[in-house]
């Protein structure tokens, strides 16, 4: 079964992270309930 | 919320995943402004650098949102310069997904990468010959039709 997925909330934090990982940010704006 | 495993897979994989709630009023005012987001949910694939290069606007299906998430990635390693990988990736939106919405897209921009690798017209050509045989009906098809060599006359 996939992982869930651990979602972050600070933008510059996570673009450090994919700098260092070699991904790219997913950027999700939602309204969904939480 | 991404409920499905094959788009959680994915974006593991792939992604550094960050939310952002319209209930988090400061953030969301803040980012969506910077990236225009006007509308929820979009999704953004944003390079390590902090520049848009992918999005998805509104709701879709899991296997049209995998693909989406898929092509994203395509898009940025062809923004990077880097036509081989982004190549691979566009082949890999067609192979795994090949009736979703993203596609047809892939197919355009797989034979755009391969021509910018090579500097071959033909790799043009041949994807407009694609379009004959897949997508005929997409917009992407209709980009790629000026492409079809002229027939001698």
């Amino acid at each position: 079964m996939a992982d869930a997925i651990n979602w972050q909330t600070n933008l510059d934090s996570a673009l450090n992270d994919a700098r260092r990982d070699g991904k790219l940010v997913l950027l999700d704006f939602s309204a969904a309930p939480m | 919320m991404y409920p499905s495993p094959t788009v959680s897979a994915l974006v593991n994989e792939f992604f550094v995943p960050v939310r952002v709630h319209v209930k988090q009023k400061d953030d969301f005012a803040r980012l969506s402004a910077r990236f225009n987001a006007q509308w929820t949910p979009t999704t953004l694939i944003v390079d390590a650098s902090g520049v848009e290069r992918h999005r998805i606007e509104g709701f879709l299906p899991r296997d049209d949102f995998a693909a989406q998430l898929l092509l994203g990635r395509a898009h940025a390693a062809r923004a990077g310069g880097t036509f081989d990988e982004a190549e691979r990736r566009y082949q890999l939106v067609i192979e795994q997904y090949p009736l979703a919405e993203g596609a047809a897209e892939a197919q355009y921009w797989e034979g755009v990468s391969r021509y910018k690798r090579t500097n071959d017209a033909h790799a043009l050509i041949e994807t407009s010959q694609a379009f004959e045989r897949r997508y005929q009906d997409s917009t992407w098809a209709k980009k790629a039709s000026v492409w079809r060599q002229k027939e001698a006359s």
